[in-house]
């Protein structure tokens, strides 16, 4: 009986790959090298339960009380007591679900609520909510480029933009990452006439390295092109009112449309696009991933809205996150790890690993230490590079960075990195 | 536009592309035989765009599998 007890750190093993040639057959070499990185011993990086969850920044995973230093829970608002509150009430007041889409039966009061937030916050005219992120990006790319029209995006952009991009029916024309140079010269290029849209970030997740939007929006408007810029990672946290990295380079004014997410410092999950055209509320009707899908509960947009207006109002919080922030950076710096920037941009903090083999001994060395970072690897990486993403939150306190770095330095040795 | 000298100026920008050193013919493929990734497509479309002063858009790579197919494809869009 006692083999049949599981032990936590040891995953099932997977089943055996079976010969015949069917649909899955392609994902064959991918199967293998999950199977290999299992076989050697190692947690599987990708398939954490968080068994409890104590607060924003711990929770308990595989029996083991944990530091979360891999969630995009920026500004720590997923159990403040206001925002739990207005999720509580709505709940009861409204119910689970709409059970519809924003266009027929499914916009209530809330939602028509948490637009009015957004447009405070962001200081504009329109707010359209999507029940993602993802889809927010799906929807307004593929719908705004249509046939004969030209996207010029960043390289390292990403997926819920490329598939934007792969959705519609626009020529689709990447530039090397924030290479303003390469930029202009496919601007340039363009035939005379074609409706031109430049797609930026304004924190790019990977690296957690932020894009130069003043010049490029210059060089995007010297062209006649409109400018669609994703702040999924800067929201609550960068800019005087934190609205982002335009915001915090004075460009907001010249991006006709912000994309975001309530899913990171809102600490819930929807996504939005915000804008100043006056012609964007038909988007409502002809934007099919807003249209042909389910609204977000009512619950969460209270909670959405709730906290979106308490983020207006959080410079103190701001403030230590960016402490945390530098002091991490420094920190691991100082202890001989190789990071994505020179200096803090963000609070995404990439650490990079020689390769994926000592990136997830890294990983899983700090999990036995109590420490949640994120394991990201190619594809979604660029360059092919193995990271290991550390994203801080207002609620860390200053102790626990400095136990992160001593768990860092433990792991780092053990596994030779460092 | 003439095929042979579209050929012969991307036969000289592809070199330092061409690290296996493979023999490239008009049936070469790049995912398949020179086995190129995103980054180097990206940036090998680059020097090509720089070049002949066209935009190659992520659509039209999607239909360029071998050396021949793209080297038709430059020469069709810089006559445009």
């Amino acid at each position: 009986m006692s083999e049949s007890i599981s032990t936590p750190d040891k995953p099932e093993p997977l089943p055996e790959v079976e010969d015949a040639k069917d649909l899955f057959s392609k994902f064959d070499p991918l199967i293998k090298q999950r199977q290999d990185l299992l076989d050697s011993g190692l947690e599987d990086p990708f398939g954490l339960v968080m068994e409890r969850v104590l607060s924003p920044v711990t929770a308990v995973c595989n029996g083991r009380e944990t530091i979360l230093l891999g969630t995009y829970n920026y500004m720590g608002m997923t159990f403040d007591p206001e925002v739990i509150e207005a999720g509580k009430s709505a709940l009861e007041n409204y119910g689970s679900g709409t059970t519809g889409s924003r266009v027929l039966n499914g916009t209530y009061v809330g939602h028509k609520d948490v637009e009015d937030a957004l447009c405070e916050f962001y200081g504009m005219d329109h707010a359209m909510v999507f029940s993602t992120g993802y889809q927010a990006n799906l929807g307004i790319i593929s719908t705004i480029a249509g046939k004969g029209d030209y996207i010029v995006l960043d390289i390292d952009s990403h997926a819920s933009i490329w598939d934007g991009c792969a959705m519609g029916n626009a020529e689709v024309v990447p530039f090397k990452h924030n290479d303003l140079e390469a930029m202009e010269k496919r601007l340039k290029r363009i035939p005379e006439g074609a409706g031109k849209l430049v797609v930026l970030e304004g924190v790019y997740s990977m690296l957690g390295d932020i894009a130069p939007l003043k010049e490029m929006i210059a060089i995007a408007k010297s062209h006649g092109a409109m400018v669609l810029v994703d702040e999924a990672h800067s929201m609550g946290f960068i800019g005087p009112n934190g609205r982002g990295v335009a915001e915090d380079q004075g460009v907001l004014d010249d991006v006709d449309f912000v994309i975001g997410t309530f899913s990171k410092s809102v600490g819930t999950v929807g996504g939005f696009c915000v804008s100043n055209h006056p012609k964007f509320e038909i988007m409502r009707l002809v934007c099919r991933p807003y249209v042909f899908t389910a609204s977000l509960p009512p619950s969460v947009v209270a909670t959405a809205a709730t906290s979106i207006r308490k983020l207006m109002d959080a410079g103190d919080k701001r403030e230590h996150l960016w402490e945390n922030s530098k002091r991490l950076h420094k920190g691991l710096r100082d202890l001989g790890f190789e990071l994505g920037t020179e200096e803090p941009q963000s609070a995404i903090i990439a650490v990079i690993m020689p390769d994926l083999e000592r990136g997830a001994g890294m990983w899983e060395a700090l999990l036995k230490e109590g420490l949640y970072v994120n394991l990201a690897r190619p594809p979604a990486t660029p360059a092919g590079m193995t990271l290991l993403r550390c994203s801080l939150c207002a609620e860390h306190s200053e102790e626990q960075v400095g136990q992160i770095l001593t768990m860092f330095e433990a792991a780092g040795k053990a596994v030779g990195i460092i | 536009m003439d095929r042979e000298d579209t050929k012969a100026r991307i036969d000289t920008l592809i070199e330092p592309f061409n690290k296996k050193g493979v023999a490239i013919t008009d049936d070469t493929t790049f995912a398949g035989d020179l086995e190129w990734d995103s980054l180097t497509v990206m940036d090998f479309v680059a020097a090509i765009e720089d070049e002949f002063d066209i935009i190659i858009s992520m659509n039209q790579q999607a239909e360029i599998e071998t050396y021949g197919q793209l080297i038709d494809a430059v020469t069709k869009l810089r006559g445009e």
